[in-house]
């Protein structure tokens, strides 16, 4: 009989639990995913109880303080605090948002933060994004033209095809959407994923660009951009309300309408 | 102290800081045939540019008002109190023009006009003619500018295939025995490895300091490390006593509500119900000067007409503009209120508080953007190989006070600027003169001690006393005696970072060790803030000095410069402003007092 190991780093433990501060009245527990390169233990869930009464509203606070008052050694990005750098992207309560976005009182229960699923983690709740960003250059994210500027202004271009736009540009790379989605999961080494789609969209429906034909050529592929199955898990969990689904659909539609 | 091992990179200019200036500055010299390098401690896209709202400020015209960089400079230099450099003002005024154009060419995605122009807002000081009527000058992509400027440049460097060097985080300039920079010394942080640049040109492009303030519009990463590290390299810091309240930060959660939100109708009332803005500046009301507005909000507060159950903030409306405009126009901020504030902005007004935003001091440069280090023969020497751009430097557009849209354009101004500096002084490929041994000694020295640091105190309570020292003492009105106990206060705070320790011992994305270094950096900007505050006794745009309540240009009418050694000992010196424009295309503006 063949016997089965899992892979190394897969199974989670229990870990250290740090109480909650005495006389706290309000009170909530955050079961954080740990798990450090230095030694070859398996990554482990600690828990830290912290004083509502003592901590800003969103999840983002929660880490902040647990790492001032608890345990210096919690690891996460952040920069911002306000959802617009898309440093804090991690699974909170088994979604993918920002942690700055995501009010604690949304939360039942305690709180389990991991860190992006199937990404590899380099510590803690930090993912390697180092391929997903190599994959956001292949789709050549800038503008194209063959024709020049004109010389004392601006590309012209109407409200209307600015409005286009919306809904794609203000994307802030946190890649919540891509690895909530299961076939990123499993293709994600070909299979560009909808953040990356999303880019791929906003440069297509730019009016100022001129390279359409081209970038759909590149998208014509079954892994680059079939490999989305309308699973939608993109648009349930974008925390900034953009739809990438709605994006890829829309180059699917453009490549069905050229053949 | 382990031996650390080092991993030599040579290249003709390495950027440090992948923000707005950045990014502009690499893309310059990469298309100008430099070997350049950007290293940054987070993702270029991360960088705090991305939280810019309002707009980016350039005399277009596009809505028609006869606007022109002339205007631009006259308000720039009323903005800065006097304390602006003309000579930059200008060269950042006219460039302001092409520059807009050019990132439009790039691809940044601004809101437009009817005939397809880029999209202009009203802003506070901007006008037309000289002050006789409110301009449209803020070119705006919605209320998410910085962000589409970001994105944006970065997408151009990815196109030019720059070399980036992504989470590596600066350590300390590298020095020679001449007062050279000839590199810097950085941390990758994914494994721990220490890497030490070599570079004819050093550009810091780090962005500001917000975060020596307990309440800040800033983002957590804003802890000015270039300034630190100019600094420790035995280089002055400039008017860093001027520090921008921003008047619309969310109450209690300090992040901000652009300016444009005014610009598009908005206007504040105290618990009165009252406009008070119309009493503290008749003409421009809301979009008064920041340091203007903010003062007005204080003194509301400070004279029982705050609103809330402690009578401790003020409202901001915009009921009453057109949703659609909303929608079109300010759908971030409309978003954060919902979010920050529970407040749905088509029915209710924001609470909000003047809140730390922008530092006006920094690195002095000239406009090249090369690093100056006054001496006794010449108040503009050149450091030789450095360079310093955007919220780090002190050029000095901004003067005592910078108006709102001026920073993206000085990003943008002044990284192309240096660009064409470095493009045009560094010969592409030349051999490196060594690094001598002892540079790299003390600067890994300096991070050694911060690592095994094995003090009582967590880098979290030291940073939290430095915060609240700052926000009570270096406040929007300043006093002989609040500043003198903010001095003797932040000496003692500063003690403090002897007995901090440092728990998590590993290399590899070690935030505790950075965050302790980071602190290091702030602690150094926030000793030399609060003194030279201390020494200005006048006041003149964000310093509002409540026992020297006038401007001064007999006595005042200079840049302070000041230097801080190992033990925090400063030096204090002064550099005069610059009046002279740098063509004869436009006459020099005399001061005279400031009235909105
Ligand atoms: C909320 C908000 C809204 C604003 N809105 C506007 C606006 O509408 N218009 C306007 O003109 N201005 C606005 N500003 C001001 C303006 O955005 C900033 O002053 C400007 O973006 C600063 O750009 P920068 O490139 O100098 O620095 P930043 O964008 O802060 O970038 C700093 C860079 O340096 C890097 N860095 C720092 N330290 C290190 C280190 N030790 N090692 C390696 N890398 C390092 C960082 O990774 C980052 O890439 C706003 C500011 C805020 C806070
Ligand atoms: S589309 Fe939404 S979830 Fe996906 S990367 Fe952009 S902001 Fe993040
Ligand atoms: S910290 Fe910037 S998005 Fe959360």
């Amino acid at each position: 009989m063949a016997e089965f190991t899992l892979p190394k780093h897969s199974k989670v433990q229990k870990g250290k639990i740090h109480p909650s501060p005495e006389g706290a009245e309000r009170t909530k527990t955050f079961n954080i995913y740990r798990w450090s390169p230095d030694d070859e233990d398996n990554p482990r869930m600690d828990s830290y109880t912290i004083d509502l009464d003592e901590c800003g509203p969103m999840v983002l606070d929660a880490l902040i303080k647990i790492k001032g008052e608890q345990d210096q050694t919690v690891t996460f990005r952040r920069s911002c605090r306000e959802g617009i750098c898309g440093s804090c992207s991690m699974n909170v309560d088994g979604t993918n948002t920002l942690a700055c976005l995501k009010p604690i009182d949304e939360v039942k229960g305690d709180v389990t933060i991991t860190p992006l699923p199937h990404m590899p983690v380099i510590k803690d709740l930090v993912p390697d994004l180092s391929h997903a960003y190599a994959q956001l250059q292949s789709i050549e994210p800038w503008l194209k033209t063959d024709t020049p500027a004109p010389e004392n202004g601006e590309r012209l271009q109407t409200p209307k095809e600015r409005e286009e736009l919306d809904g794609m540009w203000e994307c802030v790379l946190c890649f919540s959407c891509s690895t909530a989605c299961p076939s990123y999961w499993w293709n994600g080494d070909k299979y560009l994923g909808p953040a990356v789609l999303l880019q791929a969209y906003r440069w297509i429906a730019d009016s100022r660009d001129e390279s359409t034909g081209e970038r759909l050529d590149a998208l014509e592929d079954p892994f680059r951009l079939y490999r989305c199955h309308t699973i939608m898990n993109c648009t349930k969990t974008c925390p900034k309300g953009l739809n990438p689904g709605k994006a890829i659909a829309n180059i699917k539609k453009l490549q069905l309408e050229r053949h | 102290m382990p031996s650390y091992e080092i991993t030599d990179h040579y290249f003709d200019v390495v950027v440090v800081g992948a923000g707005g200036a950045g990014l502009r500055a690499t893309l310059g010299m990469v298309t100008s045939g430099l070997k350049t390098a950007c290293v940054t401690k987070v993702f270029p896209t991360r960088s705090h540019t991305v939280a810019a709202q309002g707009g980016i400020g350039a005399a277009l015209d596009n809505m028609g008002q006869g606007d022109n960089w002339r205007y631009h400079m006259y308000d720039t230099v009323k903005g800065s109190d006097w304390l602006g450099d003309q000579d930059a003002i200008e060269y950042m005024c006219r460039n302001a023009i092409p520059s807009v154009i050019e990132l439009e060419h790039y691809g940044v995605p601004f809101s437009r006009t009817d005939s397809g122009k880029i999209f202009q807002r009203p802003f506070g000081g901007h006008t037309v003619d000289y002050g006789k009527s409110q301009a449209r000058r803020a070119c705006a992509a919605a209320d998410r500018t910085g962000h589409a400027i970001l994105h944006t440049l970065y997408q151009q460097c990815l196109k030019h295939d720059a070399e980036f060097f992504i989470e590596y985080y600066a350590l300390d300039l590298l020095m020679d025995d001449d007062g050279v920079c000839r590199g810097m010394l950085a941390l990758k942080l994914d494994d721990g490895t220490l890497h030490r640049f070599n570079a004819h040109r050093v550009v810091l492009a780090t962005g500001g300091y917000g975060r020596v303030y307990f309440s800040c519009t800033s983002a957590h990463t804003c802890t000015g490390d270039g300034n630190a590290m100019a600094l420790r390299a035995g280089l002055p810091l400039q008017d860093m006593e001027f520090v921008q309240f921003h008047p619309t930060g969310v109450y209690g959660a300090g992040v901000l509500i652009t300016e444009g939100a005014r610009g598009e109708g908005g206007y504040m009332t105290n618990s009165e119900g009252e406009r008070f803005m119309e009493r503290y500046a008749p003409t421009s009301k809301d979009l008064a000067s920041r340091d203007v507005v903010s003062r007005a909000m204080t003194v509301e507060i400070n004279e029982g007409r705050g609103v809330g159950p402690n009578k401790d903030h003020i409202l901001l409306h915009l009921e009453h503009v057109d949703p659609a405009t909303l929608h079109e126009r300010l759908p971030g901020i409309t978003e954060t209120a919902r979010i920050f504030c529970g407040v749905d902005i088509t029915q209710q007004p924001i609470p909000v508080l003047p809140t730390v935003h922008y530092n006006m001091g920094g690195i002095p440069t000239n406009y090249h953007g090369e690093v100056l280090s006054p001496n006794k023969s010449d108040q503009n020497a050149v450091v030789p190989g450095l360079m310093a751009i955007g919220e780090a430097a002190c050029v000095s557009v901004h003067g005592a006070n910078r108006l709102g849209t001026n920073s993206l354009l000085d990003i943008v101004v002044f990284g192309r600027a240096a660009a064409y500096r470095a493009a045009e002084t560094v010969q592409a490929g030349a051999t490196h003169a060594p690094i001598p041994a002892k540079a790299t000694e003390k600067a890994l020295q300096r991070l050694d001690h911060i690592r095994q640091a094995k003090g009582k105190s967590t880098t979290a309570e030291v940073r939290l006393q430095m915060q609240h020292a700052m926000q009570r003492h270096a406040a929007v009105f300043r006093s002989s005696q609040s500043l003198t106990e903010g001095v003797e206060k932040m000496d003692n705070v500063s003690a403090g970072m002897q007995d901090i320790g440092v728990q998590d011992q590993s290399l590899i994305w070690n935030t505790d060790l950075i965050e302790a270094l980071e602190l290091d950096n702030l602690m150094s900007q926030a000793l030399v803030t609060m003194r030279s505050a201390e020494h200005r006794t006048e006041s003149r745009g964000a310093h509002a000095h409540e026992d020297f309540p006038d401007r001064d240009d007999k006595d005042w009418m200079k840049h302070t410069v000041m230097w801080l050694d190992e033990n925090n000992k400063s030096r204090i010196d002064y550099r005069s402003v610059i009046l002279n424009t740098l063509t004869n295309e436009v006459e020099s503006i005399p001061p005279v007092a400031r009235v909105y």
